[in-house]
């Protein structure tokens, strides 16, 4: 079992293989990003930028558009987060409680899984935010989705796991169940919640759908939403009525250094949080996927 | 100790939380009455016609709706299979691999993607796939004349599917190697002084180890039949490769969105819906039932 034999070499050749797939269309955006643009164009950029410049990042800077929907992607984070995250630590409490001590218990918990399971689609979901007068405002980004069923769930499990002997104490001494949530339970939930905080984030950070349905305005769209309309270069219908060859050169001139900057800038923010997910991720799936 | 006091309280938490999940999900759904109408927004739901299966019926004559539906269950098919397949051989391989530090790079690299959006990846595999991308270079290396993948309904499909496991490999195996790690050692040490060689402590060991836990996510990847995942075929679809890569998903959203078709829409979505429902909840009680799996 110790020495090193000829099949770990080609297993650990494999691996480092893998693991090179996985960076490869990271490396090329960022080389192709920091190229020329007409030899990003020419297709002359692997992995090594060609003509080394920083002029699409510079663009980027220049450009009032990319930082304002940064800036609507930072807000939207914070409020999907706070808002999201709170109500999740507030309703995990009383459902991590038994049937027998909270009555409604059981009926709310179907009514959650219910809308796991089923929902209305997309023009009934869209009615319903438009009625409310929602749209192009960031409450369409973050309260159709506020409640995370799943993110619940697990921390509702969690719950769960703590000794009911600690809360006793507290209500026999008069605690109000406001008072042994905030006292009890999310101390000792840290952990649990930090890791739906950073699961929401990343999430809120990455969603663009929301933003292209409910947001027309393009001064408030968020920043997926607005580098997903960037990469379509050509609308549906120009493409539609163009031969390949013409698509070809339309392609050629579309702008792929600016485009990959953008990415790449629009990824710095996961990037960071990064190491902290992978540190509670692990926990975290376990918890949701293999609970008993 | 049941108290008519706290179970006040339990109630007061709850109520925007479940406030948000009626006016957002369960208000919608229904909403999906538009499916059996002519809905005219100006008329609203009271005052749009009834015109009954209407739209259903349209929708199986429709062969572009068929085409939808077969492209959804080939990809989403092969995503499933492939995305359990995967995962299970690295996992298997990576617990193999003995030099903890190259585990550990190896682990945060691969599970980088799942954290990525779409959108970020559709413009970078786009620049990969292009005329003039990374592919065309490597397999221009061995005389293969350039294409252009992204616009190809040979390649669509496959671009999706892999680009898809490509994305979820990683992550998806943390959940067998959390697995493979609560294998007793003694086991394998038992099958080593038996002779047992690498191949047959992985085929005789590590699999029947993680066999429930493989069972049990393929149970429960049976509710995504239909999801054949919007978000990726939104950011790298086009309208030349509608006949291979157009998803149900994408068709509700042009269909509503862009061609305001809202009934139609809706009965296309709640076509969708309905099944969805009844593949989850068999999903459901079948890990349940075999798997003792429970979410709540």
């Amino acid at each position: 079992m110790n020495k090193f034999r000829m099949s770990d070499y080609v297993i650990l050749a494999a691996l480092l293989l893998i693991g090179f797939v996985c960076l490869v269309p990271i490396l090329n955006a960022i080389a192709i990003s920091l190229s020329d643009k007409t030899a990003a164009a020419m297709g002359e950029v692997v992995f090594l930028p060609k003509k080394f410049n920083t002029a699409a990042y510079d663009e980027i800077v220049k450009e009032g558009r990319f930082f304002r929907a940064f800036g609507v992607s930072i807000r939207r984070v914070l409020l999907g987060v706070s808002i999201g995250v709170g109500l999740s630590v507030m309703m995990a409490y009383p459902l991590s409680k038994s049937p027998r001590v909270f009555r409604m218990r059981n009926v709310y918990m179907w009514l959650m899984v219910f809308t796991m399971l089923f929902n209305g689609g997309l023009i009934p979901t869209y009615l319903v935010v438009k009625n409310l007068g929602l749209i192009n405002t960031i409450w369409s980004l973050v309260l159709p989705g506020a409640v995370s069923v799943y993110n619940t769930i697990i921390l509702m499990n969690f719950n769960k796991g703590i000794p009911a002997s600690l809360e006793e104490s507290a209500l026999i001494d008069g605690a109000n169940p406001l008072q042994i949530l905030g006292a009890i339970y999310i101390p000792l939930a840290k952990a649990s919640i930090a890791t739906i905080a950073l699961f929401t984030m990343v999430h809120h950070w990455n969603e663009f759908f929301l933003g292209k349905i409910y947001i027309n305005t393009l001064d408030q769209q968020p920043l997926q939403t607005y580098i997903q309309g960037l990469s379509v270069t050509l609308t549906t219908q120009q493409m539609a009525n163009m031969t390949p060859e013409e698509i070809i050169r339309k392609l050629a001139v579309s702008n792929v250094t600016f485009n990959s900057a953008k990415a790449i800038v629009s990824m710095v923010p996961v990037i960071i949080v990064y190491p902290f997910l992978q540190r509670f991720f692990v926990t975290g799936l376990v918890m949701g996927a293999v609970k008993e | 100790m049941r108290s008519v006091k706290n179970e006040i309280y339990y109630n007061a938490m709850m109520v925007i939380g479940v406030g948000f999940l009626l006016v957002f999900s369960i208000v919608p759904m229904f909403g999906v009455i538009i499916a059996f109408q002519d809905f005219v927004p100006a008329r609203g739901m009271l005052g749009s016609a009834w015109v009954g299966l209407k739209h259903f019926n349209r929708m199986f004559a429709l062969a572009e709706v068929r085409n939808v539906i077969r492209n959804t269950l080939v990809i989403a098919l092969s995503k499933i299979i492939l995305n359990i397949i995967v995962p299970v051989s690295f996992a298997v391989l990576l617990n193999e691999l003995k030099i903890i530090p190259v585990k550990r790079v190896v682990q945060t690299v691969v599970y980088l993607p799942h954290f990525l959006s779409w959108v970020i990846l559709g413009i970078m595999f786009t620049n990969i796939f292009s005329y003039t991308g990374i592919v065309n270079q490597v397999l221009g290396l061995f005389g293969v004349p350039p294409q252009m993948y992204m616009i190809s309904n040979g390649a669509f499909r496959g671009i999706i599917i892999g680009t898809d496991v490509w994305k979820t490999f990683g992550y998806g195996a943390i959940i067998y190697l959390a697995a493979i790690t609560n294998i007793d050692p003694n086991v394998y040490e038992a099958a080593a002084i038996d002779g047992a060689g690498r191949w047959q402590r992985i085929w005789y060991v590590t699999l029947p180890s993680i066999q429930s836990t493989i069972v049990l996510m393929s149970t429960l990847a049976l509710g995504s039949v239909l999801n054949a995942g919007f978000d990726q075929i939104f950011t790298m679809y086009s309208p030349l490769v509608y006949a291979t890569g157009d998803i149900i998903d994408t068709y509700v959203y042009r269909m509503g969105i862009t061609k305001m078709q809202y009934s139609f829409s809706t009965a296309v979505g709640l076509f969708k819906s309905a099944i969805s429902f009844i593949l989850i909840t068999l999903s459901y009680t079948l890990a349940n039932k075999f798997a003792d799996y429970t979410i709540f």
